[in-house]
């Protein structure tokens, strides 16, 4: 009897013991799945994959629970990372590389996520409309004189909603939500689309400041697309709060799972995605910036400088996300 | 013009094929007509001519006066004050009964548009049906309802195209007197079509015998009958056996069972040879009489018989013999002729 | 095709005797099937009984009005235009003759193949303040941008456009059908008591077509409130997009999972209201003979009309989005098309037809055991099943993956504790999973379809039959399925089209390393890599195409007596 049950369970299962990971990821399969095959290339180790939307991973994690068969999460944001850490989906992780490597505001206190590549929500302005004098912190975008001047998408958007949280840690949620209110104000449009669309709009002068991720710019810079080019041409990219905290920051990370079943390999993936090769892929192919000191930025980084970036500890942004989603459903911002 | 409806060589061709062939007639106000003839003859093809669901690519068509089409103008269907009683009836069946009756009546005020269903509930009995729907009502009920319908709005012209086909056989000849008395009592000139003649014989003043495209003969019930014109006609309209003759003089025709003389002239050269139309009714059984036929074949019909009779020559008669007169078969019986219209056609 | 219940004719033998062998057994295994794809419904109404009072006080307070008071107009508007562009096209073609009638009679269910998000990718691409439309008239007219007013595609009404262009063809596919069974007597008969064309279709074919054109309108609105792709891009707060910020930005899957509920329990009443409006105006048609449909050549001014009202739905919903598609995917094939790309191909078309498979059989089981049973818990659980239609696929996903997960869990601590074998995740995360979802998803509508087919079949027939010495398996196979081939192949067809367009629950539930077209597209096109996802979204529709132009040919036979 037992051991039919186990052929019968092996024909179901028979991956369960090879040398591979399994790997649940936020990150669409473009932007993951090249450094993925050149993992397996180097070690030898398959790399499987499912991507989806940081909650619903989570959600799957959870009701699959310990017999989940992922090993690691990759979410695009911080908050989802903490979001899994508070539902104890993770499992600390002791790796001298990966403590070496990121610098300790960027990863997990207890070990159990890390970031992986840093990306800046900062401001593009229409040069012919705003010179960057007139631009400063993010709260100064509240001020009157920006009245119908801004563009930022929707609240829904994870990065939008980061910053807000960063914006309660550093004001709390009163000052935080006097801001949101007035700055909802100041949009020249009800928020649509994702960051690329924004930046089009600045360009096209239905704004002529919008919030976005750097990368997307970035992205533009360099699109296929003549159009995308043109536009991003015509706009420029302005650091916040230098004379402050410095630029609102994000990360993308990763978190070995409490199921994992592969804890090695698993270990050994995390690794390489913070190794020189890796990191300076994440430069080049997608403009974010390297979670790894060593690393050069890539020309169209490098073309924007160095800048201040905001070292608040990105723990809080999990902290402060349902908040900051409950301030921003107040202030209307849609 | 008088007529109601005239049509006026009316030719109609689908695909090459010639459904209808150079087709007038006329009908007079009030008056009640059938086309008459085995189905695929272009009868209810005629019928959608006048509708004007049929275009037709030759003659035209008059109703009441006005010119309803001819093969360049076209008057729609529903500016041509018609009322049409369909085979099924066609009865909307999402309306209930009263409103599937003043469902033409859009024109009419309330008041007066309750009065015309009030009317019509009274003359076609349906009182106690008018909040039912189709669905639940018999074939005899919905035939009513149609029929109401269509003269709801008191059209210049009734149409129906075999109104009765779809009832039980019981109550077709009844419903068609009914029909009959109800038509003649508001005058409403009705072209109706039916494959079926004692149908046609029930309601029609006229009745148009088509076969094959063609009008044969446009006359009313006892003419088609005793006077057919061809023996096409003769031959659908009643029962009845062709037996060859030959003339004798301008009056008188010589066959197996006796001379046979007419009431007047028949138009054929003494001598030539011709069919000669005999009727079961001109046949009586006598049982005096010397002629005597064997009987082949019976069939009871209630208050008679229809003999099939065969000669001593072969040659086979129809006759009817009341019921009384009851033979069994193979036996032979006396018969006598009594014809009072010669019937002959060229043989 | 797929009429409705409504037109049912003759009260069913309820014990007929063709189907002693549907017994009581057959009741049992009913009740369970339904149960089995109820689970997920059962699972999200579960949670209106678990407080979660301070997230809906905030939710009121905030934003619960604007997702009422959005997808209330949403659902109205596409509605209403899915109305105009269904029922006047399909009334046009089945009536007349004019420029391209028929090549439009089919053409106009192609939208139905393009997934609701590509199409509004491709308009805003074209139509928003940057793109080639409106800086093309800025540079001719040298005007800026407060200078002119310009419609807002990413709005309420351009998302009202945008799906009621892909999603008109449900209502123009059953309209069609219904126009074309209707008996043309009644049509003429109208006409002789004074209506003329108009008018007789407004008084008759119209009230006639209703109950087929209500379902193609429920499936409308339930597509149109289970969308996400579409609203999120264009920033119209929806119910669904609530049910998403509740759940992702608030971190609160439990009024997720309520407010799912209550969309459930809006649909269910839309629907419930739809049948009991029905029921009052039962009928069936009185007709049975069906002279050949003579279709009127319309004068050249009327045809031009017709035409250019036709071929606007079909244009917009399909050639310009195809068209635009078509220049990027010439753009970007070359590095787009590898091997991975026939993998997905592949397995979009699979789980297309495994799964549109199964919804047929199952469906035609549920149809079958329904209609030789007259227990009301039966009627309820098929009707129940029908419901998934209207929610958004992430959430019956998540409602597949909890009693799934639960029942592998279990299995394993059994596993574990009797014999000390793992089984670890058994059926979670396999194509098995999804199938079930998809399932779930859509048995909605193959059920209607089959039921429709089923009812045309008339008791008598079977009877008939059974003197003839048929056995039961040979009369559903020689008279049934013949009779009903139609409906089955439209029941086949369109789960087929809505799972090659499916996106949320594949993304969930997929195994490792398994994409759709859907999941490439969408992934591509959310990048904001518009012109890489063309080819993939090209293969969905061109994938769809085929199966479309299948169903309007088994309509256009369905008419009776047609050869």
């Amino acid at each position: 009897m037992k051991n039919l049950l186990i052929i019968v369970l092996l024909l179901f299962q028979q991956q369960l013991f090879a040398a591979e990971v399994n790997v649940y990821s936020a990150r669409k399969e473009a932007l993951i799945k090249p450094l993925f095959d050149q993992f397996t290339e180097q070690t030898g180790i398959d790399v499987n994959l499912v991507t989806g939307k940081a909650d619903t991973l989570i959600k799957r994690l959870e009701v699959e629970d310990k017999n989940s068969p992922a090993d690691i999460l990759i979410t695009v944001d911080v908050a989802r990372l903490i979001r899994g850490k508070e539902k104890g989906l993770f499992q600390s992780v002791n790796s001298t590389i990966l403590e070496e490597t990121i610098p300790v505001h960027y990863r997990d206190s207890n070990k159990e996520w890390f970031g992986l590549s840093l990306r800046s929500r900062v401001m593009v302005y229409a040069p012919d409309r705003v010179t960057d004098d007139e631009l400063d912190s993010y709260i100064d975008l509240a001020d009157e004189t920006w009245k119908n001047r801004l563009c930022v998408r929707s609240s829904s958007n994870v990065y939008n909603q980061s910053l807000v949280a960063a914006m309660i840690s550093n004001y709390g949620i009163e000052k935080t939500k006097h801001w949101a209110d007035r700055l909802v104000g100041n949009f020249a449009r009800p928020p649509k689309g994702g960051d690329r669309d924004q930046i089009k709009a600045v360009a096209a002068g239905i704004c002529d400041v919008a919030l976005v991720n750097n990368y997307y710019l970035a992205g533009m810079l360099e699109s296929s697309r003549d159009d995308e080019v043109t536009a991003a041409k015509k706009v420029k990219l302005f650091w916040p709060n230098q004379d402050g905290r410095g630029a609102h920051m994000n990360i993308s990370g990763a978190a070995l799972l409490k199921s994992a079943k592969h804890k090695n390999e698993a270990v050994k993936l995390l690794e390489f995605l913070v190794s020189d090769a890796a990191q300076q892929w994440y430069a080049d192919t997608n403009h974010e910036y390297s979670i790894n000191q060593k690393i050069k930025s890539n020309s169209i980084l490098k073309n924007w400088g160095d800048f201040k970036a905001d070292t608040l500890n990105l723990s809080l942004l999990g902290k402060h996300n349902t908040d900051a989603v409950i301030l921003m459903d107040q202030v209307g911002w849609k | 013009m008088s007529n109601a409806i005239e049509l006026k060589n009316i030719s109609v061709s689908i695909e090459d094929r010639v459904i209808l062939d150079n087709i007038s007639f006329g009908l007079n106000e009030g008056g009640i007509a059938c086309l008459l003839g085995p189905s695929g003859c272009g009868k209810t093809t005629l019928l959608r001519c006048i509708a004007g669901f049929q275009y037709q690519q030759q003659g035209e068509v008059w109703i009441k006066g006005v010119r309803a089409s001819n093969p360049v103008h076209y008057l729609p269907v529903e500016q041509r004050q018609i009322g049409m009683v369909f085979q099924d009836y066609a009865l909307f069946p999402h309306l209930n009964v009263a409103d599937n009756i003043i469902f033409g009546l859009k024109k009419l005020d309330k008041q007066r548009t309750k009065q015309r269903l009030d009317e019509l509930i009274e003359l076609f009995s349906l009182a106690e049906h008018v909040n039912k729907y189709p669905h639940r009502l018999s074939g005899g009920q919905q035939q009513r309802v149609a029929l109401a319908r269509a003269m709801a709005s008191r059209p210049g012209v009734l149409l129906m195209d075999e109104p009765f086909a779809s009832l039980d056989i019981e109550l077709r000849e009844q419903i068609a007197r009914e029909v009959h008395q109800i038509l003649k009592q508001d005058g409403i000139t009705t072209i109706m079509v039916s494959h079926n003649q004692l149908e046609a014989f029930a309601i029609a003043d006229v009745i148009g015998v088509m076969n094959e495209g063609k009008l044969l003969q446009w006359d009313n019930a006892f003419n088609l009958y005793h006077e057919p014109e061809s023996s096409e006609v003769a031959d659908f309209i009643g029962e009845g056996v062709f037996i060859p003759g030959k003339v004798i003089n301008e009056k008188k025709v010589q066959t197996e069972i006796g001379n046979i003389t007419g009431q007047s002239p028949h138009g054929f050269q003494p001598g030539s040879k011709v069919n000669v139309l005999i009727r079961p009714d001109d046949i009586l059984h006598d049982d005096d009489s010397s002629m005597t036929a064997c009987v082949r074949d019976k069939a009871f019909r209630g208050a008679e018989f229809l003999y099939t009779l065969e000669l001593e020559s072969g040659l086979r008669l129809l006759s009817l013999v009341p019921s009384h007169h009851n033979h069994p078969v193979n036996e032979p019986i006396g018969i006598k002729l009594e014809i009072d219209h010669l019937v002959i056609f060229p043989a | 095709m797929l009429v409705t219940r409504s037109t049912q004719a003759i009260p069913l033998n309820l014990n007929h005797k063709a189907f002693s062998f549907l017994s009581s057994k057959w009741n049992i295994t009913l009740i369970f099937i339904s149960f089995l794809f109820c689970i997920p419904l059962l699972i999200i109404f579960g949670s209106l009984f678990f407080p979660a009072k301070e997230i809906w006080l905030h939710l009121i307070d905030t934003v619960l009005i604007d997702y009422i008071s959005n997808s209330f107009a949403l659902s109205i508007g596409v509605g209403c235009l899915s109305l105009v562009l269904g029922i006047i096209p399909a009334w046009l073609v089945t009536m007349y003759r004019f420029p391209m009638s028929r090549f439009l009679e089919w053409a106009l269910l192609l939208p139905m193949a393009m997934p609701a998000y590509i199409i509004a990718y491709s308009y805003t691409g074209l139509l928003e303040f940057a793109g080639p439309l409106q800086t093309f008239l800025r540079e001719i007219t040298g005007w800026q941008y407060h200078d002119y007013w310009f419609p807002e595609i990413r709005s309420l009404g351009g998302a009202i456009i945008m799906l009621s262009l892909v999603l008109y063809p449900y209502v123009y596919l059953l309209a069609r059908a219904a126009f074309i069974e209707q008996s043309i007597c009644v049509l003429e008969v109208s006409r002789t008591l004074g209506c003329n064309t108009i008018t007789a279709f407004r008084r008759v074919a119209l009230p006639l077509a209703r109950p087929a054109i209500i379902v193609g309108l429920s499936l409308v609105i339930m597509e149109t409130l289970a969308d996400y792709g579409t609203v999120q891009y264009f920033g119209v707060s929806t119910f669904t997009t609530g049910i998403f910020r509740t759940w992702f930005g608030l971190g609160n899957s439990l009024a997720a999972a309520q407010l799912s509920a209550l969309l459930l329990v809006f649909v269910a009443i839309f629907l419930y209201m739809e049948k009991r409006s029905r029921k009052q105006a039962r009928f069936h048609h009185t007709s049975s003979r069906y002279s050949s449909l003579l279709q009127h050549r319309l004068s050249r001014k009327k045809g031009l009309l017709a035409f250019t009202f036709c071929s606007s739905p079909l244009i917009f919903g399909f050639l310009v989005p195809v068209y635009f598609l078509t220049n990027w995917a010439f753009e970007t094939y070359s590095h787009v098309i590898d091997k991975n790309f026939y993998q997905l191909l592949i397995n979009s078309l699979l789980l297309a037809s495994i799964a549109s498979l199964l919804a047929l059989l199952i469906a035609l089981f549920m149809a079958y055991s329904n209609r030789n049973s007259n227990s009301p818990l039966n009627h309820f659980m098929v009707r129940l099943v029908s419901l998934g239609y209207a929610i958004p696929g992430t959430v019956i996903a998540v409602g597949v993956l909890i009693p799934f997960a639960w029942f592998d869990n279990t299995l394993d601590t059994f596993l574990t504790r009797q014999f000390n074998i793992s089984s670890g995740l058994l059926i979670s995360g396999t194509v098995f999973t999804l199938v079930f979802a998809y399932l779930v998803r859509f048995l909605a509508v193959s059920i209607n379809t089959v039921e429709a087919g089923l009812i045309k079949i008339k008791p008598v027939m079977d009877e008939v039959a059974k003197t003839t010495g048929m056995t039961s398996g040979k009369i559903i196979g020689r008279i049934h399925i013949p009779m009903m081939r139609g409906s089955l192949l439209t029941a086949l067809l369109l789960v087929f089209v809505d799972v090659m367009k499916e996106l949320p629950a594949t993304l969930i539930l997929r195994p490792f390393n398994f994409n759709t077209l859907a999941v490439r597209a969408y992934e591509l096109a959310n990048e904001e890599r518009l012109a890489d996802a063309a080819v993939p979204a090209l293969a969905i529709v061109i994938a769809g195409i085929i199966p479309v132009i299948m169903i309007s040919n088994s309509i256009s036979k369905s008419r009776p007596g047609h050869e």
